[in-house]
């Protein structure tokens, strides 16, 4: 048999049907489900007259639009009008239809999706799993194939439990090497969307592979296939190891007894084999990976915190140098700026990159004893779901937080892209452990520049960007 | 699904490269649970001089002279050509939508994000992917010209321009074939119910833990 990438095993492992001109109709085993993209797909599905396939696939939660502080006043918490309509179309939804497990506004367990998909054990390896969400490209840390999809295709694997969907190509990103001190998950990633653009991955499945990667946590594998995405590639994946089965064990909904064991002898096959071709390898040395900073409207606009701004007047691409130009005037940087004198108003540890327990303990340790700088409007953190809350509070994260300054919100994914009242006023600029620093995306006119949750609580501290490897 | 076989129509251009669905439609609209009424509020956040919310009416709101689409000469574009990598970011198919509602029925770019492009062929927006030098080309002739008008032809695969130039564009056959006839893709794939059901009846055995 020829050698196959993980990739290809995950993706022939689901093939129902060969339709037509390369279409596969491929089987979905989790359809994770959030409120603001289902509620078009329900009711096309009502419209239609038919019912869910499986319901028992589906694990849904609400994390957009849910508010992270005034709970107590419960579903009146969400002060918007037609964001509590959306939330409460999902209660709605979920109640007529029905799902495998539900994760409600106000749940204990509620949290960003693609936090609670792991930590619930609702995403396991060798999987098919999708999502109304981009982002969906997180859970490939686990070994499955996993990519976002629109509300169309959210109708489709409702009612059919499967997608039409072609193959893609698929490109082996290899690190190898130590990282050094005080490097993350997060500069890795933002280093290799510097490196292949934000379009790199476009019609591409990536694989993570690399010495560097095996030294990676679980939740660091998270971070990494999070930002596929914003490399162009709907989906990113790691293979199986020690850590994925002993991060997967006695999860609520992974299995348990005798077929936990057939299941781990299964997973344990999850990795490409040896002389798999890929149709691309891209190589990054680990050593010299520094921590990264965004200066742009893009994530390919990254550069490290000992770089400066770039001069458009250096680039000699005129669609390139035109949107440099408008990526700076946005920003309301010079050329040549030092990242170093870059003064962030307002900081932000949470989304579904950067809002695990891990995520949470790295950030506490560099304000621990401190405070935030006196220009910091606000700094908040925003734990990825009920379950991180909790394990903070119990580890005292919570106490150092706020002792520094921060405040300690609820779950879900807030100041990421702002669909509830977190939100950045235009023109403030802010210190984000979120993936996308697009014009607007964390509140019109808002600035965003995109950081590892340790180089976020630094910045906090300096009150401007600053080297965390130095700062401690 | 809506069905796309040709049209011809006038041309907008949109010279930014990399324009992502937050721009194409940002966050506050997509608390609609509904499928329409997003074309007023495409490129909101470029389009118009204040800050939209749902429930505005948005004919009241002061426009940005100096966006593209506020130009009186591109009033009626129903053919957008872009730069690479457009629609980049959020999976959100309120992009599609708002592009379809606003007017548009095809995007010209040299390149398209992944999620995006699919989105759109569910929905009967046709995105044609030419060489950027092409592409390129024209934007010059778009703006040199007040009134340039495209026609688009997904039988042919061919875009033709008003001085009878064609440029031919690859298409995926099986996006194409769907897009032609309009097919309703999930009736397509529930005749399959059978084998969809085999499938499962396998998986059962093969990987018990995922039922």
């Amino acid at each position: 048999m020829t050698a196959r990438t993980l990739y290809d095993k995950l993706w022939e492992s689901h093939i129902v049907h060969e339709v037509r001109d390369g279409a596969t109709l491929l089987y979905i085993d989790r359809h994770l489900v959030h409120e603001v993209t289902s509620p078009q797909a329900y009711e096309g599905l009502k419209l239609a007259g038919r019912k869910p396939w499986r319901v028992d696939s589906i694990v849904a939660t609400a994390d957009h639009n849910t508010p992270t502080r005034n709970w107590e006043k419960g579903i009146a918490g969400i002060a918007d009008p037609v964001s509590r309509l959306q939330v409460e179309t999902l209660d709605r939804n979920i109640k007529e239809y029905g799902a495998r497990v539900y994760f409600p506004f106000l749940d204990k367990q509620q949290g960003i999706v693609h936090v609670i998909g792991p930590e619930q054990g609702a995403t396991l390896p060798g999987m098919t799993l999708v999502c109304g969400d981009s982002h969906t490209s997180t859970h490939g840390a686990l070994g499955c194939l996993a990519f976002g999809i629109g509300t169309s295709e959210v109708e489709h694997v409702l009612a059919t439990q499967c997608l039409v969907v072609k193959k893609t190509k698929c490109m082996n990103i290899v690190v190898e090497g130590a990282l050094g001190r005080g490097i993350t998950a997060k500069d890795v990633i933002l280093a290799i969307i510097g490196k292949i653009g934000s379009a790199g991955g476009t019609g591409y499945t990536l694989e993570f592979t690399g010495n560097a990667i095996r030294a990676l946590s679980m939740e660091g594998r998270m971070t990494l296939c999070n930002m596929s995405i914003e490399a162009g590639a709907r989906a990113g994946m790691v293979a199986v190891d020690d850590k994925t089965i002993e991060y997967v064990k006695g999860r609520p909904l992974a299995p348990k007894g005798p077929m936990w064991d057939r299941a781990e002898a299964y997973w344990r096959t999850l990795a490409s084999d040896p002389g798999a071709q890929f149709d691309k390898v891209v190589m990054l040395d680990a050593a010299s990976i520094e921590p990264q900073v965004t200066w742009g409207t893009n994530p390919q606009m990254v550069t490290t915190i000992d770089g400066k701004v770039p001069d458009p007047a250096q680039e000699k691409d005129p669609v390139q140098r035109e949107w440099i130009t408008r990526a700076l005037k946005y920003m309301a940087l010079k050329p040549n700026t030092p990242i170093t004198e870059i003064r962030p108003d307002k900081v932000f540890i949470g989304a579904c990159t950067n809002s695990r327990i891990e995520d949470l303990r790295v950030a506490a340790q560099v304000v621990k004893g401190r405070r935030i700088a006196a220009s910091i409007k606000l700094a908040i953190v925003v734990p990825g779901s009920g379950r991180v809350k909790r394990q903070a509070e119990q580890e005292g994260l919570d106490k150092i937080f706020t002792a520094a300054g921060f405040e300690w919100r609820e779950p879900g994914c807030s100041m990421c892209l702002g669909m509830n009242d977190d939100q950045l006023s235009p023109g403030e600029r802010c210190a984000s452990t979120s993936n996308r620093n697009f014009e607007g995306r964390q509140g019109p006119g808002g600035r965003t520049h995109l950081v590892s949750p340790a180089m976020a609580a630094a910045a906090a501290i300096a009150g401007h960007f600053v080297d965390v490897r130095t700062f401690n | 699904m809506e069905r796309f076989v040709r049209s011809e129509g006038l041309v907008a251009p949109m010279d930014r490269a990399n324009v992502d669905t937050d721009a194409i439609i940002p966050k506050q609209y997509l608390k609609s649970i509904k499928r329409t009424g997003y074309g007023p509020n495409l490129f909101d956040e470029w389009r118009y001089l204040d800050h939209g919310e749902p429930g505005m009416d948005h004919s009241k709101r002061p426009l940005n002279p100096e966006f593209v689409l506020n130009q009186p000469r591109y009033r009626g574009a129903t053919v957008l050509i872009a730069r690479e990598n457009f629609g980049c970011g959020s999976s959100r198919e309120h992009a599609p939508w708002a592009l379809l509602q606003y007017g548009f029925q095809a995007v010209i770019a040299p390149s398209f994000a992944d999620i995006f492009y699919t989105n759109s062929q569910k929905n009967g927006l046709l995105l044609i992917r030419l060489d950027a030098k092409i592409v390129d080309r024209l934007f010059s002739e778009a703006r040199d010209a007040e009134g340039y008008r495209l026609a688009v032809d997904l039988e042919r695969q061919t875009v033709t321009t008003p001085g009878g130039e064609n440029f031919s564009f690859d298409i995926d056959p099986f996006a194409k074939h769907c897009l032609l006839n309009g097919l309703d893709e999930i009736g397509l794939t529930l005749e399959q119910a059978d084998k969809i059901r085999a499938f499962e009846a396998k998986q059962r055995e093969r990987q018990p833990w995922l039922f």
